[in-house]
């Protein structure tokens, strides 16, 4: 009745090509985006900003960059938690080195240095696939963990072995360390956030999304129309490994403050960003977006029903949680294999033709 | 279709067109040898096709029909031979760069992108004629978006003649298998080879769908004015399609000419009848 195409005639190519093309996703999309930047700023406290929003944003980066490598390349990758770490380092020794440049500008830097280690550890997938690359770079997990252990440059020679984020600010707002306000933390990450998404949809619509696509649906075909296998895949690994490496430059600086690498970056870092992405749909933005929602927010619900509403004891409370989310995520993907993204399509297709069954 | 016309006076005679159509040889191959361990698929075949005709490929099952195909697409690499393109020795070449050459295929068993729509797969076919950087398309500002209107413009022209405007935004996977193979015609020809090679681009089609298609393959032949190699199986399509045909049998050119001296040609009549060879 209201979600339609008819009448929205689009008459150029630029019109088509928009990333929403129904007048009411566009409505819906700002109005997301006023929210986000308008209000939430002023009503955010500690609690749901530490519990809830930052955790949400800052894996929905890392979800976004995984989701190009594995969702629009198909080449599957083990080795998140470790680029993670490689970001989250590579901030701390910026930060560190050169006090007086603005933290973002080394939260980018740190996300172009994760870059290179990515395109390094992506150089397998040219000569391997599948389950194969997985366990390449299941490698790069294990050894930039136990680099970022055993080599104390990386963290200053600290006696703890941890790296701690010193305070810095933007435009005079403490927005790391333990004095950061809160709003200004949150403002942070969804800056990040709405640029990686930004830039991931129009990567993802264009030529260079099309040779991803192309090499993970048909690698043989996509070389016969002239896709470099070389370029695509390592272009994939730098893109993805550029949001996955800024978003452990900000759950180090912005939102943890410490961090113990083998604690925070270890392999269950991985496979818990690669459930987002699988819960939440490959090779979709909004399914990144909905997965790290749904694995971020599942457990704070759960605590909160379990203990807050029925006054269970604590840790029975913290073991059950585990077993309802592993089991909600195989009913989930046995229900739905396609991820939240695509029963949002079914949705949609539904919505589109209501109130009329065909 | 006065088009089909003017074919069937070529092939029943010396038709004018025939000597008006054919140009210098794009591409020759010169005494070509390809084996896999012991089993030699291709044996020393030498053939040529000339600028703007129809070169048809015919022979048996196992005949090395495909393997040509795919030694000339930058598949494999023969062991013996040469392949002069366009006038130069073509050194041993990937795929992609064949593809930057100007030579475009489809394949036996489709291959498109599954996970697509028609208009990506079509529009991954100008692959080569896009050049915005990565910056310029994440920002989705400048050369990456003029160039992506410009290429759409050029992508619809060819969804328009190939007629498949009505599932432009369709993913691939959800289309029926003729359709499919009219879609990998498009993302073939969205590059605009200057040598298109089709492997068996009529197989399991209907009728009509073979009707279609051949009135797009002599379209882009004739209109175009693209080189067409190509496989087939139907000998009547073969017969009226193509300007000269080469005959293959294991491994072996055993014909080649026009389709009135292949069909009175004793080796090929052997080959496809079945005699015993001595």
């Amino acid at each position: 009745m209201f979600y339609r195409e008819a009448g929205d005639i689009k008459t150029s190519y630029v019109d088509d090509g928009q990333t929403f093309p129904i007048r009411l996703d566009r409505q819906l999309y700002f109005s997301a985006l006023i929210v986000a930047w308008g209000v939430i700023p002023f009503l955010v406290d500690d609690y749901w900003a530490n519990a809830v929003l930052l955790p949400f944003l800052i894996y929905a980066i890392a979800a976004i960059g995984l989701n190009i490598l594995v969702g629009y390349c198909g080449q599957v990758s083990l080795g998140t938690g470790g680029f993670m770490a490689v970001g989250a380092y590579a901030v701390y020794k910026l930060m560190t080195a050169m006090p007086e440049v603005n933290i973002l500008i080394h939260v980018f830097l740190a996300g172009g240095i994760t870059a290179l280690v990515g395109v390094l550890f992506g150089l397998p997938s040219l000569r391997i696939k599948g389950f194969y690359l997985a366990v390449a770079t299941l490698a790069a997990q294990f050894f930039l963990v136990w680099l970022f252990n055993r080599v104390p440059w990386f963290y200053n020679y600290s006696a703890s072995g941890q790296i701690t984020a010193p305070e810095r600010t933007i435009f005079g707002v403490v927005v790391t360390g333990a004095n950061s306000e809160t709003w200004a933390t949150y403002l942070v990450c969804l800056f990040f956030v709405t640029l990686a998404a930004l830039i991931a949809r129009n990567l993802t619509r264009g030529a260079i999304g099309r040779q991803w696509m192309a090499i993970r649906d048909m690698d043989i075909a996509a070389e016969i129309i002239g896709v470099n296998p070389l370029s695509a895949k390592l272009g994939a690994f730098a893109v993805s490994s550029f949001f996955i490496g800024v978003s452990g430059a900000l759950f180090f600086a912005v939102y943890l403050g410490a961090v113990e690498v083998g604690e925070v970056f270890g392999i269950n870092k991985s496979f818990l960003v690669l459930f987002m992405i699988i819960i939440g749909g490959l090779g979709s933005i909004l399914g990144s977006f909905a997965g790290a929602a749904f694995l971020v927010l599942l457990p704070v619900l759960l605590k909160n029903v379990l203990v807050g509403g029925l006054n269970w004891p604590t840790d029975l409370a913290a073991h059950l949680e585990f077993m309802i989310v592993g089991a909600l995520i195989v009913i989930f993907l046995v229900a739905e294999p396609h991820g939240i993204a695509q029963l949002w399509r079914l949705a949609k297709e539904k919505l589109r033709l209501w109130p009329f069954p065909h | 279709m006065i088009h089909a016309a003017t074919k069937g006076a070529e092939a029943s005679g010396d038709s004018p067109l025939a000597t008006d159509k054919a140009g210098d040889p794009i591409l020759e191959l010169r005494d070509i040898s390809l084996s896999f361990g012991g089993v030699a698929a291709i044996k020393d075949v030498s053939f040529d096709i000339l600028e703007g005709e129809i070169r048809a490929i015919i022979g048996p099952n196992g005949a090395g029909k495909s393997s040509i195909l795919n030694v000339i697409s930058g598949f494999y690499v023969p062991q013996e031979g040469r392949i002069v393109y366009r006038g130069a020795r073509r050194p041993s070449l990937k795929p992609y760069q064949v593809a930057r050459q100007g030579i475009a295929r489809t394949f036996q068993s489709i291959a498109l992108f599954e996970g697509m729509s028609v208009l990506d797969n079509v529009m991954t076919g100008r692959i080569n004629h896009m050049r915005s950087g990565l910056l310029s398309q994440a920002l989705w500002r400048g050369r990456a978006e003029r160039e992506e209107v410009e290429n759409r413009k050029f992508c619809e022209g060819i969804i328009d003649f190939l007629e498949i405007q009505h599932i432009r935004k369709t993913r691939v996977a959800q289309l029926p298998y003729g359709l499919k193979k009219r879609v990998e015609l498009a993302r073939a020809l969205a590059s605009e080879p200057k040598l298109l090679l089709l492997d068996e681009p009529m197989a399991g089609m209907s009728v009509e769908e073979k009707e279609d298609m051949c009135r797009f393959i002599l379209y882009v032949n004739d209109e175009i004015g693209t080189t067409i190699a190509l496989i087939e199986h139907d000998m009547g399509v073969v017969m009226d399609l193509s300007d000269r045909v080469v005959v293959m049998d294991y491994g072996r050119k055993i014909g080649d000419g026009s389709p009135d001296e292949i069909r009175n040609n004793q080796a090929v009549i052997d080959a496809y009848l079945g005699v015993v060879h001595d």
